[in-house]
This record gives C-alpha cells, sequence and structure tokens, in this order.
C-alpha cells in the first residue's frame, strides 16, 4: 500500500513541475532558516569551550539602576570595583572570574594594521574558564598584582602577527604602542561567546585605566561566579541577590540597583531584554513562539492552497479509488502520506541547503571563529518541522478531497 | 441478486427540483446480463450509480445479495463495494500515474492481501483480457480498445459477483466495441458474475439476456 502511495506521490510531482517546485522551494527555504537559526542558537546557548564548567557556575553580565523619582536610568556592565568588592566578598563562590568586554585595538605587522580585540582579566580568569592553551601558560596573580606587560594571545593573533613561527611564548607583540611579552597561545574563542572572546587577553591591572581607583558601579566588566559544586548554585543565587540588595547606591541620582547572577543563557537574555527584576525569558519564548509560528503558518497556507489544487486536479482518481472500495478515512489516510513524502523531500533538500548555507556563513568570517554545524537537536527539529509541515498542509485539503461525492468526482475528469 | 423498490432520485436545487428517476422497480437475478438503454439524460447513468452504491437513492430501497444498503456507514459501504462490485466506465478512468499492473490491483490494496498475492491476481486478471504482455505500460501508451480491457481486468481482479459497467463500448470504435463486449459475454457465461450495462448501441444489448428502457427517469421496458 505505502508503495503504491510512494509511486503516487513521486508520479504527482513530476507531473506538475512549478507546482512542486514552489512546494518543495517553500518547505525546504522555511526549513533552512530554521536549521540555521536554531544551529545559531544551538552553538551560542550550548557551545562550552572555554566555559566548560557552566553547571557551576552563574554569571553576571549587565546591571541597571533606575531612579523612582527623576526617572533617570542607566544600564550596562560592571565596574570591575563592583565585582571585585561586591561578588569577591561572597562565601559560596571557589572562584570569580572577572573580565572587561573587548576593546578595540591594532598592532602593526610591517606596516600593515592587524585589529586585535583586547580583554583584560583577573588571574581568576584563567582557573574558571578551560582555555586550550596551545602552547606556554596563563599569567598568575602575581604577575597581574604587579602589572607585568605580558599577554595570552589567541591562534588568529599569532598567525597574523607572527606568521608561521612555530613558537611565539617569550616573544614580544606590540599593540598600541605597547610591548607585551606573550605568555600563552589559546584555541580561537568563536565570538558568540561574548564574555570569552579576545584576540589577546592581559592582565586587568595594565590597563590605561585604573580600574581600582573608580569606584562607580557602572563600567566594562562581567563577572563568573564558580561554585564549588552544582548543587551550591541556588544558594550561591540566593546570597548574591540578598548582596546586592544591601548595597547602598552612591549615585543620589538612583535609588534602584537590579545585578544578577544568572545561569548563561538567562544572563545573555537580560542584556537584551531585561527590564529591572525581569529577565526577559518570558517575552523570549513568546516572541521567538510567534515568530515561528508566523514563519511556518505563510508556507503552510501556501501549501495548502497548492495541495487543494492539486488534489482537486485528481478528482477522478478519487473517484475510482471510492468507486473500488477506498472509504474516505483511507483516503485522507493516503493523502496525508503523499504529503508527508512531499514535505520530506523537501527537508531533504531543506538540510542540503542548510549544509551549505552553515559552510557559507562558516568560511566567510562574518562571525569571527564561529562554526555551525548540524547537529541532532537541529535535525530533530527539522524532522519535527517536516512533520507538522506534511501534517498541517495535508490534513485540511486531504478532508476537503474525502467529502467529494463520487459521481461528481468521476464526472470532472 | 439486484433488488430496486420503488426507487426515486430528484436533484434538488435553489429553484429547481428534478426528478431524475421515478419508481424504479427492478428485480435481477444472479448470473444476469442485463442492459439499460435510453435516451441522453434519462437516468440510466444515474441508476447504474444507484445500483453500485456511488449514489443514494431520495427514496425507495436496495437490495444487493441479500444486503439491504441503506443502513451501511461510509466504511462499510467502501467494504461493499470492494468486495461485491466491479466497475467498468466509458472513459475507463485508468490512473494515469500508474502502470497497468498496478492500476488493475488497485481495488485489493483496500483488501487484506500480500503484494505477492496482488501481483499474481492482477496479472491473472490482465491475462483474461489478454493484456500480459503490457503489465508495464502506461495506460497513455495503450489504445482506447486495450485501456477499455485494463478497465475490464481492473473491474474482475476482486472477483466480484456484479460487474456494472456504463457504456462500455461508448468511445470505442465497432470492432474494438465487439471485443470488449465478447469479454464481458464471455465472463457471464464462463464465471457466472452478474453484469448491468447501459449501452446506447442496440446491437450490443441485444447481445444481452434482457433490456430495460428508460425514458425521462421511468421504466419504459
Amino acid at each position: 500500500m505505502l508503495k503504491n502511495y510512494f509511486k503516487i506521490a513521486l508520479a504527482v510531482l513530476k507531473r506538475r513541475k512549478f507546482f512542486t517546485f514552489i512546494s518543495l522551494f517553500g518547505i525546504s527555504f522555511t526549513l533552512t532558516v530554521l536549521m540555521v537559526l536554531t544551529a545559531f542558537i544551538d552553538k551560542v546557548g550550548n557551545s562550552n569551550y572555554p566555559d566548560k564548567k557552566r553547571d557551576r557556575s552563574l554569571y553576571i553580565l549587565n546591571m541597571e539602576m533606575t531612579g523612582s523619582k527623576n526617572g533617570a536610568m542607566t544600564k550596562g556592565p560592571h565596574s570591575f570595583y563592583f565585582l571585585d568588592h561586591y561578588a569577591k566578598s561572597l562565601k559560596t563562590p571557589e572562584k570569580v572570574a572577572i573580565s572587561s568586554m573587548f576593546d578595540f585595538s591594532s598592532a602593526y605587522v610591517n606596516n600593515k594594521k592587524v585589529p586585535i580585540n583586547l580583554k583584560f582579566t583577573n588571574a581568576d580568569y584563567w582557573e574558571v574558564l578551560d582555555y586550550d592553551f596551545l602552547e606556554g601558560k596563563p599569567f598568575s596573580k602575581q604577575q597581574v598584582d604587579n602589572a607585568e606587560k605580558v599577554a595570552v594571545i589567541s591562534e588568529d593573533t599569532k598567525k597574523a602577527y607572527f606568521g608561521d613561527a612555530l613558537s611565539v611564548v617569550g616573544k614580544y607583540i606590540e599593540a598600541d604602542n605597547i610591548k607585551y611579552r606573550v605568555s600563552g597561545v589559546v584555541k580561537n574563542v568563536p565570538i558568540t561567546q561574548m564574555m570569552m572572546y579576545g584576540d589577546m587577553y592581559l592582565p586587568y591591572t595594565v590597563s590605561k585605566n585604573d580600574y581600582k581607583k573608580d569606584q562607580g558601579f557602572n563600567g566594562n566588566f562581567s563577572g563568573i561566579l564558580l561554585a564549588k559544586s552544582a548543587n551550591d548554585l541556588p544558594k550561591m543565587q540566593k546570597e548574591y541577590t540578598n548582596m546586592v540588595s544591601r548595597i547602598k547606591i552612591p549615585d543620589k541620582e538612583f535609588d534602584h540597583l537590579y545585578s544578577f547572577a544568572d545561569s548563561y543563557f538567562t544572563s545573555l537574555i537580560r542584556v537584551i531584554l531585561g527590564d529591572g527584576p525581569n529577565s526577559g525569558v518570558s517575552k523570549l519564548v513568546i516572541g521567538l513562539s510567534i515568530f515561528v509560528f508566523l514563519f511556518m503558518l505563510l508556507p503552510t497556507i501556501n501549501l495548502v492552497n497548492i495541495n487543494i489544487t492539486r488534489i482537486m486536479e485528481r478528482s477522478s482518481e478519487i473517484g475510482v479509488r471510492k468507486a473500488f472500495g477506498a472509504s474516505s478515512q483511507t483516503l485522507v489516510y493516503q493523502f496525508i502520506v503523499e504529503n508527508i513524502i512531499l514535505t520530506l523531500l523537501g527537508g531533504i533538500i531543506g538540510v542540503v541547503l542548510s549544509v551549505i548555507v552553515m559552510q557559507i556563513i562558516n568560511n566567510s568570517g562574518l562571525i569571527a571563529n564561529l562554526n555551525l554545524s548540524l547537529n541532532y537537536v537541529v535535525l530533530f527539529c527539522s524532522l519535527l518541522a517536516c512533520l507538522v509541515f506534511g501534517l498541517l498542509s495535508g490534513v485540511y485539503p486531504a478532508w476537503r478531497m474525502s467529502r467529494l461525492n463520487v459521481v461528481n468526482a468521476l464526472k470532472a475528469q | 441478486m439486484i433488488k430496486l423498490q420503488n426507487i426515486q432520485k430528484v436533484y434538488r436545487t435553489d429553484t429547481i427540483e428534478t426528478l431524475a428517476l421515478n419508481a424504479i422497480n427492478l428485480d435481477i437475478a444472479k448470473g444476469e446480463f442485463l442492459s439499460i438503454m435510453g435516451p441522453s439524460g434519462c437516468g440510466k447513468s444515474t441508476l447504474l450509480n444507484i445500483m453500485g452504491l456511488l449514489d443514494m437513492p431520495s427514496k425507495g430501497s436496495i437490495n444487493i445479495a441479500d444486503q439491504t444498503t441503506h443502513s451501511l456507514n461510509d466504511k462499510q459501504l467502501a467494504k461493499f463495494r470492494n468486495q461485491k462490485l466491479g466497475f467498468i466506465f466509458q472513459s475507463y478512468h485508468l490512473i494515469g500515474d500508474l502502470q497497468v499492473l498496478d492500476n488493475v490491483e488497485l481495488p485489493l490494496l483496500y483488501r487484506d492481501t500480500t503484494a505477492k498475492e496482488r501481483r499474481r491476481l492482477a496479472t491473472e486478471a490482465l491475462e483474461k483480457v489478454g493484456l500480459s504482455n503490457r503489465l508495464k505500460h502506461f495506460p497513455k501508451q495503450l489504445s482506447g480498445g486495450q485501456r477499455q480491457r485494463v478497465a475490464i481486468a481492473r473491474a474482475i481482479v476482486g472477483n466480484p459477483e456484479i460487474i456494472l459497467a456504463d457504456e462500455p463500448t461508448g468511445n470505442l470504435d465497432s470492432a474494438m466495441g465487439n471485443e470488449i463486449m465478447d469479454i464481458l459475454l464471455q465472463l457471464n457465461r464462463n464465471e457466472g458474475t452478474t453484469i448491468v450495462m447501459v449501452t446506447h448501441d442496440e446491437s450490443m444489448a441485444q447481445k444481452t439476456h434482457r433490456l430495460v428502457r428508460l425514458f425521462d427517469g421511468s421504466q419504459v421496458q
């Protein structure tokens, strides 16, 4: 029976090539967009290099201060002082990594400008995060305290600055007219790992800004609290929240301070959609659901229309099948199976297209060090989307067709 | 075998009511070959459709193979048609996307038969109509007469007790028409299949056991 349906489905697809093209294009294009998007979200949300202890870490990205009387509001990363003074005072965290958002800078090699993103960190940063060192090692606490001009660089920076040199540890690299001794070379981090990305990592003490002295709360730093075990996370989060609630804001313009130690995903969402005490996760879920629904609805409606036209063209076949013993239910089943075959075909094309698009994105260097790939999560989502497509766009036309009167169906050839 | 009692069929639109069949009473015996004749629009095809349970009468009762049919639901009707009835249409109604063998197998798809068994029965049916050398052809590669023979093979593959043929020779020249008629006569004689045939052709009708004439929806002979 299924073989027969398969034969018919393929024959129908071959018969009206333009309709087939439109159907397959709609399905595969939608799937490609969804799959690339899923791969991207998956990469940003689940990629764990160099953040391998995510299960026992909390992230402090943005803070918000508001003034209820004057309507004042300020939002952004924390100051080094805030994280060093308050976050490091907590008892539950084993370590606290503090690092700046990357700063644009440049180095010159043979009079050629090499753009470099600088990142300033404390020494604990290298213990909280697990960078893969291709050579050398991170800078130590003592080197940070002594404000030694040492640097950890990425493999891309090594290549851009030193060319094919085998070992560069101990050599000097110049950025912003200051020479730094290379202490280690690490594997590249994609820019989607916003908190960990950088081309050159330096002790925060060598920065031109005197971070220790500035006691304001706003700044350019983020923090990662590392707990001893995953079980300590709720306790650590509570301790942080309690600590924040006790802080007196030095600036009289503001009377509310919002700063949270969140899971990785929530901390990212809070940067984009956070609003005071709300993390924005529910906003994101609702927004994404509406987007995906609308995004899938349009090609589905398109497919429903095409399917109705296709099916009505086959009314003679429907009449014959009914005359020879097919019940309405059997016919609905047949047409849904045929439609699922069509959507799965579109799905396969979609998967191939997605791989091509991902390769193009990866090779274009549009997003630094990003390596999108098709994984089981993405494949599962796509397969699910295909089935939903097949069912949604097949059920209504199949039901309408199954109601056709046999005599009329046979007359309309 | 087929018993029609006081069959009436009315077609209604918003403004008009057309009486397509009026008070038809017909008793067709097992193994009988009956032809129905009459001018165009007199209700011949409507009557055949009602006998084939493809259309419902507005009034009256139908009994086929000792089964009263008015109480059957969609699924039961489908099963009944599949097991008891075979259809032959004037314009063949073969599925163009399927090969001859697949077309003939069609009624068996709705039964519990294995693919191998379906293939065997369909090949046998095609042998009976002399088309065993055309199994892999598509309908458009065949002549009109050959297509109608495929349609006959499809009608008989499930071994139904009754065959309903709506102008089976209507689209064919007389030589081909005669070939088709011979096959139907053989089927009736050798297998004892009850056949009801609508025709415009007096000579074809004369070859059958009994002739029923309709005029304006009523039985006149």
